[in-house]
């Protein structure tokens, strides 16, 4: 409404009155900068790590941080800072993957469940609320006791119990843009099922969807780190944050650094995509919990 | 409401099937032969047969399930592959522990996390809501294992206050009940907050305040009131996921209970324990769902009448 002046009426496209929001807050955009750096590093992590991540250096076993090992060495001697770098790669891979697979299976499901409603909407609805009865890490060492320990098995192990959450999440606004004018105007003039879900009804679900693949990254990076620090994921020597902090264990009090910097690595990663997520839903005016 | 609470029921005994026959199929899936995996590389034939036998994979799948579900209920719910206990007697010895930090922290955060939404809401934009929201977004996002070892580095290895891990006395609940409780003090504290600025807003707070009812007041019975009803439910939502982060925590503390009973588990590839640990922890968070609906209902009609 501030955007009227006499005479003349500005109109902003959709994506770029989403983005005046957006990048109107700080913290989210910040945020978001903080996730490209992250990715970054992550890719280009064989040229910008000092050491290789793996290589044992048993002349420089649990050395403190130092200006030749930013971040010190651990018990094998291996640099600490290149481990870090190397394992944004194991723990990016994981949250993107996992809950992309979760997120296409969830939309076909939730589009599906919405739209032809009936029999199959229930079974579909029916399907996820068991796969909700399970809490989300029981889920997952569900699925890794089947399928073994490692972080692949961890990668589906995640996609699983992120599945019905979008599915809900897509069913709901399916129902609500089925309603809609512009849907019902597009199936009068005799528009087929697959183009109106997939040019009418798919663009208003993903608002949504967006909101949720932010919040939802946090959180499988989240329990990844935990199923690994429990021993189900990543094994050694792979460098992963949750394992690193594992291995960091028993030298509590002694090298305090084994288990610090992997900590604040889990911590930032996932911090900074629940606060771009958070931003987003602002931006996107979501009524999300 | 009888009807409501009875239509409920119904749908959760559904799901409880259905998560059984999860559980079920769980050893089924297994690729290769699970007796074989389970009785070891070394297993003389019979071995296999006995603990294919122990594992009720004989006979047709349909009949399998029969007994299953009918040994379940009597609860009877096979041996542990590796302790060779009856598996209701090990996890019978692990459910206390688990029971009792999952309560403690549970009624801390809650108790907790309301109040500092409470603060917030009213508090609305000040330097006082501002800090309880940093804290309470890097509280969701915080690893409650490396909480756990950094609470362990400072008060059990640095000040020796407090015990790293095991239940002995009130000293060991002290640390894993912080650990679990934390994060969950968050999301109640965002939670609380978003709900007391919505209600906040609305027309009957505005007319207790015009038509002069104090401050407190006007909080603490018109406000907060209101605002608790969202928060009971996700509340009770909660008390279903500390039970899947008592998971982690019990690792980080050696703590004696059902979490690190199914990691161990899982690690061991011990079966009957693993199915019998999922299937009851779904039916408690199943459970918990269906109490937080029926309260849900008893203080907000309009979900009866739907």
């Amino acid at each position: 409404m501030s955007e009227m002046a006499i005479g003349t009426v500005r109109i902003r496209s959709p994506l770029g009155e989403f983005w005046r929001r957006f990048t109107r807050r700080r913290v989210a955009l910040f945020a978001g900068m903080v996730i490209l750096f992250l990715i970054l590093a992550a890719i280009l992590a064989p040229w910008i790590a000092p050491y290789d991540a793996t290589t044992p250096d048993y002349a420089n076993v649990l050395s403190g941080p130092s200006f030749t090992h930013l971040a010190g060495t651990d018990v094998f001697g291996r640099d600490i800072f290149s481990r870090i770098i190397w394992g944004g790669r194991v723990s990016l891979t994981v949250g993107f993957v996992s809950v992309a697979l979760g997120c296409i299976a969830g939309m076909v499901l939730g589009l599906v469940s919405g739209f032809a409603g009936g029999f199959l909407d229930s079974l579909i609805m029916r399907f996820c609320d068991v796969l909700l009865a399970f809490p989300g890490i029981l889920l997952a060492i569900a699925v890794v006791a089947v399928l073994g320990p490692g972080i692949s098995n961890v990668v589906y192990a995640i996609a699983v119990f992120s599945m019905p959450v979008f599915a809900r999440l897509v069913r709901g606004s399916t129902l609500a843009l089925k309603q809609t004018v512009y849907v019902q105007a597009a199936r009068s003039i005799g528009v087929r099922k697959l183009p109106l879900i997939l040019y009418h009804i798919l663009p208003g679900t993903l608002p949504g969807v967006i909101v949720y693949l932010s919040l939802r990254i946090g959180t499988s990076i989240l329990t990844a780190a935990a199923l690994s620090f429990i021993g189900l994921g990543a094994q050694p020597p792979s460098p992963e944050w949750g394992a690193m902090l594992s291995d960091g264990r028993s030298y509590l009090g002694v090298a305090d650094h084994l288990t610090v910097f992997p900590g604040i690595a889990i911590f930032v990663t996932v911090l900074a995509f629940n606060l771009l997520g958070d931003g987003l839903r602002d931006a996107l005016d979501q009524k999300l919990r | 409401m009888l009807a409501f609470i009875l239509r409920r029921l119904a749908g959760t005994v559904l799901v409880l099937l259905t998560v059984s026959v999860f559980v079920f199929g769980f050893v089924r899936l297994l690729p290769g032969d699970p007796a074989r995996l389970v009785a070891g590389p070394d297993a003389t034939a019979e071995d296999v047969a006995a603990v294919r036998a122990d594992l009720g994979l004989e006979g047709p799948v349909w009949r399998q399930y029969v007994r299953y579900i009918g040994q379940t209920l009597r609860g009877d719910l096979g041996r542990s592959a590796k302790t060779r206990q009856p598996v209701i007697a090990e996890i019978g010895a692990r459910f206390m522990p688990t029971l009792w930090l999952t309560l403690v922290a549970m009624g801390w955060s809650t108790l907790f996390g309301l109040a500092v939404g409470v603060l917030s809401g009213v508090k609305r934009g000040r330097w006082e809501d501002q800090t309880a929201m940093v804290l309470a977004v890097s509280g969701v996002s915080f690893p409650s294992f490396w909480l756990g070892l950094l609470l362990i580095d400072l008060f059990s290895v640095r000040l020796g206050w407090l015990p790293t891990g095991g239940d002995d006395d009130w000293r060991s609940f002290v640390l894993p009940s912080i650990t679990l409780g934390a994060g969950v003090a968050a999301v109640v504290a965002r939670f609380t907050r978003s709900a007391f600025v919505e209600v906040a807003g609305e027309d009957y707070v505005r007319t207790a305040r015009a038509k002069g009812v104090p401050e407190r007041g006007v909080i603490w019975k018109h406000a907060l009131r209101n605002a608790l009803i969202p928060v009971v439910t996700m509340i009770g939502l909660e008390f279903g996921f500390l039970l899947g982060g008592s998971i982690v925590v019990e690792t980080v503390f050696s703590w004696p209970g059902l979490g690190r009973l199914l990691v161990d588990s899982v690690s061991f590839r011990d079966y009957p324990v693993i199915q019998a640990e999922i299937l009851l922890f779904s039916t408690e968070f199943v459970l918990i769902n269906l109490v937080v609906d029926v309260l849900y209902a008893v203080v907000n009609p309009e979900i009866r009448l739907r």
